[in-house]
C-alpha cells in the first residue's frame, strides 16, 4: 500500500472519530445532563433561603471555629481564598490537591504532632495539639489531610468527638446535636459500598438553621 | 473491619460475574456475528468505513497492522498537541487559561496517545474545557480502542486466524464497545452527582467567614469520567482525579468506576476462550492474574487498615486507618482496593494518593506495574499474559524434553525471541535506565519530595507507570511545570519538570509501540504456522499444573528483574517504619 494512501486513511480516521467521540458524544451528554439532571450536572449547588448559592452538597468547606463542626485539614483550604488578596489565583479556576507525604516522612509526624521552634515562622502547631486545645479527642480523619483537599465528610466518630465543644459554644443540648449528625450522615451506597460520612457543610447549615449565632 | 472485606469480596464477585457476558459480547463483535445493536450500528459503520476508506474484509499482516497504528497515532498526536497549544484561541475556556509550556503539552500528548495519562498537569489550572473534551477526551477513546484492537488481533493470530484490519477493529471497538457503554455510564454518573456543564467555576462565600470565597471547579466531567475508566486511561478531569468529589462522589460511583476499569481486561480473556473454542483454558488463564490480584489486595488493605504506627501512637490507639490522602467516603477498604485495581489494570486513575500509602501499598502497586499482566492494559495486558504462556510452554517443554507446542502450533526460535524480548528486555530498559540517571542527579533531575527509601520508590514508580502505560504516580515528585496561569504571573519553569516531561516520553513510547509491534509480529508468525495434531506426547496447556507453572514463570521472570528495587524501596521503608521514624 502506498504511503499516500496510508497517510490519507490515518488522517480521515482521525477526523471521523474526532467528530464522533469529541464533538457529538460530549455535546449530547451535556444536553442530556442539563435537561434531565440540571441540579447534579451543574455541581449540586445548594442555596440558602434567599436563593443565594452557599456551596456544593458534594464539596467540603473550611470550618475551624468552635461554633461549627470542624472539617478535615486540607492542603488547599478547600479551594478558598480572600478575593482581595488572591495572589495564586485560586478563585480564577478552583484547585484540588493532596499532601503526598509518605508515611515515613518526618514532616508528616511534625504536622500531626506539632514542632516547637524559636522562630515562630517555623513552629508548627500540630493537628493533635490543636484538637486537644479545643477539647476534641483526635480521630484519624481529623488529623490526616484528605485526598482531594475538598472532602465533604468527617467520620461519625469525628463528628461526635466535637459535640461537647459545639454544644458549649452554641448553648445547645448534646442530644440535639446527636440528632443533627444522624440527619446529615450519608450512609454507604446500597447499604454496602463505601464508608458512612457526616457532610460537614450540610451539618453546619442545619446547625445555623437550628440556632443562628 | 469485616464491612470493608465484604465490600472488597462483593466487588470482585461482580467482576467475575460479568466476565462471561461481556467476553461473549466482545467475541461476537470482533467475529462480526450478529449483536443486539446491529440495526442501528450496521449503517453507521458502513458510513464510517466509507469516510475512512476501508473495506471490512481487507486483512492486514502483522507489519501492516503495526504501521497503520503508527500512522494513525502520529496524526492523532499532532491534532491533540495543536489543540492544547492553541487553547487560548479556542472557545470553551471559561477560566482564561493560556497555553501550558511546550514540554507539558508534549508529555501530555504522548501520555494520552499511549493510553497512559500521566498527569504532569492539573486539569483545573492547565487545560481549558476544549482541551479536555476535544483533546484528552478524544484520545481516551482512540488509545483504548487501539489497545483493544491489538488485543483482538493478537487473539486472532494466536488462534490461527488472519489478524484483521486495524481501521475496522478501531472503529468497531469504539462504536460497539466503548461508546455505547460510555453513554449509559455517563448518564448514571450524572444522576449520581458528577457534573456535566460548560459553566465555569462557581464562586460562593464560605459559611464560616463570608469574607473568604470558595471556587468550586466544575465542567463537562461525567462523559469524560466514564471513558477515563472504561478505556483504562486514568487521566482525571481534575488534578486529584477520582479522589475529587465531582469525579467520584460516593460508594456507588466508586463501584461503577472499579467495575468499568477491570471489565475489559478481564472479559477479554473469556473472549480468547471463545476464539480458541476452549473456555476451560480461558478460566485457567483468568485464574493466574486473579490470584495475584487478590494477594496484592490483601497485602495493601491490611497495611491501610492497620495504619501508620507512628501516628497511631500519637492518637493513643493500637489501630487507626491511614487516612492521609484518603477520602472519608472511601475509607481504607475502597481506597486499597482501588489502588491495586488501578495499577493492575493500567488505568491509573486514583481515589486516594499512592504516595501516602503504607509500604504494603507501595509494594503492591509497584509490583503490578512491573508484572503488567495482573489483567493488565486494555488489550495489551491479555496479550502479555499469553506471551508469558508461550514462555512457560517453552520452559516446560525444555524441562520434560517435549517439543513446545501451544494451541497446536510449534513454538520455535522466532516466537521465543519475540516473547522474551517483549517481557524480559523492553520493560526493564524503559524503567531502570532512566531511573538510574535521575537518581544519579537527585537535586538537578529527580525532584524527590519524600526523603529516604521512599524517594527511590517515587522515581522508579514514575518510570514504571510510564513504561507500563499506567499513569498513576507518587505525585509528590517534582514532575510538573508551574501552571500556565502562574507562569503568566511570573513563575519560573522548573528544570526537574523538564527532565521528567522529556525522559518519561522515552519510557511511554518504548513501553507502548515496541511491545505492540512485537505482539503483532508474534501473532502473525503464530497464524502462519501449520497446525500439528495433538497426540499423547503433546503438553496440555489447559491443566491446573501448567497454570501453576505459568504463575511460577511469571513471578520468577517478571518479579526477579525488579526485586532489588522493591527491596530498596517499599520493603526497606517498611523496616524503617517498624523501627520508628526519625
Amino acid at each position: 500500500m502506498s504511503f499516500a494512501r496510508e497517510a490519507s486513511r490515518a488522517v480521515r480516521s482521525t477526523l471521523v472519530l474526532w467528530v464522533l467521540t469529541a464533538i457529538i458524544y460530549p455535546f449530547v451528554m451535556i444536553g442530556i445532563g442539563q435537561l434531565v439532571f440540571p441540579f447534579q450536572a451543574n455541581g449540586s449547588i445548594i442555596t440558602n433561603t434567599q436563593g443565594q448559592p452557599v456551596g456544593s452538597a458534594l464539596i467540603g468547606q473550611p470550618f475551624t471555629s468552635d461554633r461549627y463542626f470542624n472539617s478535615r485539614p486540607s492542603t488547599t483550604s478547600y479551594s478558598t481564598a480572600d478575593p482581595k488578596k488572591d495572589e495564586s489565583k485560586v478563585l480564577q479556576t478552583g484547585v484540588s490537591g493532596a499532601s503526598n507525604l509518605a508515611p515515613s516522612n518526618p514532616a508528616l509526624i511534625d504536622r500531626i504532632k506539632g514542632k516547637a521552634d524559636p522562630d515562630p515562622e517555623k513552629a508548627i502547631e500540630g493537628d493533635i495539639p490543636r484538637l486537644q486545645k479545643a477539647d476534641v479527642k483526635p480521630t484519624a480523619d481529623l488529623v490526616y489531610t484528605s485526598g482531594s483537599s475538598l472532602d465533604p465528610h468527617i467520620t461519625p466518630e469525628g463528628a461526635r468527638a466535637q459535640i461537647s465543644r459545639v454544644a458549649k459554644a452554641r448553648g445547645l443540648q448534646p442530644n440535639q446535636l446527636e440528632d443533627l449528625i444522624k440527619q446529615n450522615t450519608d450512609g454507604r451506597s446500597l447499604g454496602i459500598f463505601g464508608e458512612p460520612g457526616v457532610n460537614a457543610l450540610k451539618l453546619n447549615l442545619a446547625l445555623d438553621a437550628l440556632k443562628p449565632t | 473491619m469485616l464491612q470493608g472485606w465484604i465490600q472488597i469480596v462483593l466487588t470482585l464477585l461482580i467482576l467475575v460475574a460479568i466476565t462471561p457476558f461481556f467476553g461473549r459480547y466482545m467475541a461476537r463483535v470482533f467475529q462480526e456475528q450478529r449483536t443486539i445493536l446491529d440495526p442501528i450500528l450496521n449503517p453507521v459503520e458502513r458510513f464510517l468505513y466509507s469516510l475512512v476508506g476501508v473495506r471490512a474484509k481487507e486483512d492486514m499482516t502483522g507489519w501492516q497492522y503495526a504501521r497503520a497504528i503508527l500512522y494513525c497515532n502520529v496524526v492523532m498526536g499532532v491534532l491533540i498537541f495543536s489543540i492544547i497549544m492553541f487553547q487560548q484561541f479556542l472557545p470553551l475556556n471559561p477560566t482564561g487559561i493560556p497555553a501550558p509550556t511546550w514540554d507539558t503539552a508534549l508529555h501530555t500528548t504522548i501520555s494520552f496517545i499511549t493510553n497512559t495519562n500521566q498527569q504532569h498537569y492539573s486539569g483545573e489550572t492547565y487545560l481549558s474545557y476544549a482541551s479536555q473534551m476535544w483533546g484528552l477526551g478524544y484520545h481516551m477513546f482512540t488509545s483504548a480502542a487501539t489497545g483493544l484492537a491489538v488485543g483482538i488481533a493478537f487473539i486472532r493470530g494466536l488462534t490461527g486466524r488472519p489478524l484483521g484490519n486495524f481501521y475496522v477493529d478501531l472503529i468497531r471497538a469504539i462504536t460497539r464497545v466503548l461508546l455505547p457503554i460510555s453513554i449509559v455510564g455517563a448518564i448514571v454518573l450524572i444522576a449520581a452527582g458528577v457534573p456535566e456543564t460548560l459553566a465555569g467555576p462557581a464562586i460562593v462565600p464560605t459559611l464560616e467567614d463570608p469574607a473568604i470565597s470558595q471556587a468550586i471547579a466544575r465542567g463537562p466531567v461525567a462523559h469524560f469520567e466514564i471513558i477515563k475508566n472504561l478505556g483504562e486511561n486514568g487521566g482525571g478531569f481534575f488534578a486529584i482525579n477520582s479522589a475529587h468529589p465531582f469525579e467520584n462522589p460516593n460508594g456507588l460511583t466508586n463501584l461503577i468506576t472499579l467495575v468499568s476499569i477491570l471489565s475489559i481486561p478481564t472479559s477479554l480473556i473469556y473472549t480468547y476462550g471463545i476464539f480458541a473454542n476452549n473456555i476451560k483454558q480461558a478460566w485457567l488463564v483468568y485464574s493466574i492474574p486473579f490470584v495475584i490480584l487478590v494477594g496484592f489486595i490483601i497485602i495493601t488493605a491490611i497495611g491501610e487498615y492497620n495504619g501508620n504506627p507512628a501516628v497511631n501512637a500519637l492518637l493513643g490507639v493500637d489501630q487507626a486507618p491511614n487516612l492521609e490522602g484518603k477520602e472519608v467516603r472511601f475509607g481504607w477498604a475502597q481506597s486499597a482496593l482501588f489502588a491495586v485495581i488501578t495499577t493492575a489494570s493500567m488505568c491509573g486513575a486514583v481515589n486516594s494518593l499512592h504516595d501516602s500509602f503504607m509500604p504494603n501499598g507501595g509494594f503492591s502497586t509497584l509490583s503490578n506495574l512491573f508484572l503488567q499482566i495482573v489483567f493488565g492494559g486494555q488489550g495489551t495486558g491479555t496479550a502479555y499474559l499469553f506471551a508469558y504462556l508461550i514462555l512457560a510452554v517453552f520452559i516446560t517443554g525444555l524441562m520434560v524434553g517435549r517439543t513446545p507446542e501451544f494451541l497446536g502450533r510449534k513454538i520455535e526460535k522466532r516466537e521465543v525471541v519475540l516473547a522474551s524480548f517483549l517481557i524480559l528486555l523492553v520493560h526493564p530498559i524503559a524503567i531502570l535506565i532512566p531511573g538510574a540517571i535521575a537518581l544519579a542527579f537527585p537535586d538537578q533531575l529527580a525532584g524527590i519530595s519524600n526523603p529516604g527509601f521512599h524517594g527511590l520508590s517515587q522515581v522508579i514508580y514514575e518510570y514504571a507507570s510510564a513504561a507500563a502505560n499506567n499513569g498513576s504516580g507518587f505525585e509528590g515528585l517534582g514532575d510538573s511545570q508551574p501552571s500556565p496561569i502562574a507562569i503568566a504571573g511570573g513563575a519560573t519553569t522548573s528544570a526537574t519538570a523538564l527532565w521528567w516531561n522529556l525522559s518519561t516520553c522515552f519510557s511511554l513510547l518504548a513501553g507502548r509501540y515496541v511491545p505492540i509491534a512485537a505482539l503483532l509480529l508474534l501473532a502473525d508468525s503464530m497464524a502462519r504456522k501449520q497446525p500439528v495434531p495433538a497426540t499423547t506426547g503433546t503438553l496440555r496447556t489447559d491443566t491446573g499444573l501448567f497454570t501453576g507453572v505459568t504463575i511460577g514463570v511469571i513471578l520468577i521472570l517478571g518479579a526477579l528483574e525488579f526485586f532489588p528495587v522493591l527491596a530498596l524501596g517499599p520493603i526497606a521503608e517498611a523496616f524503617q517504619i517498624a523501627r520508628g521514624i526519625g
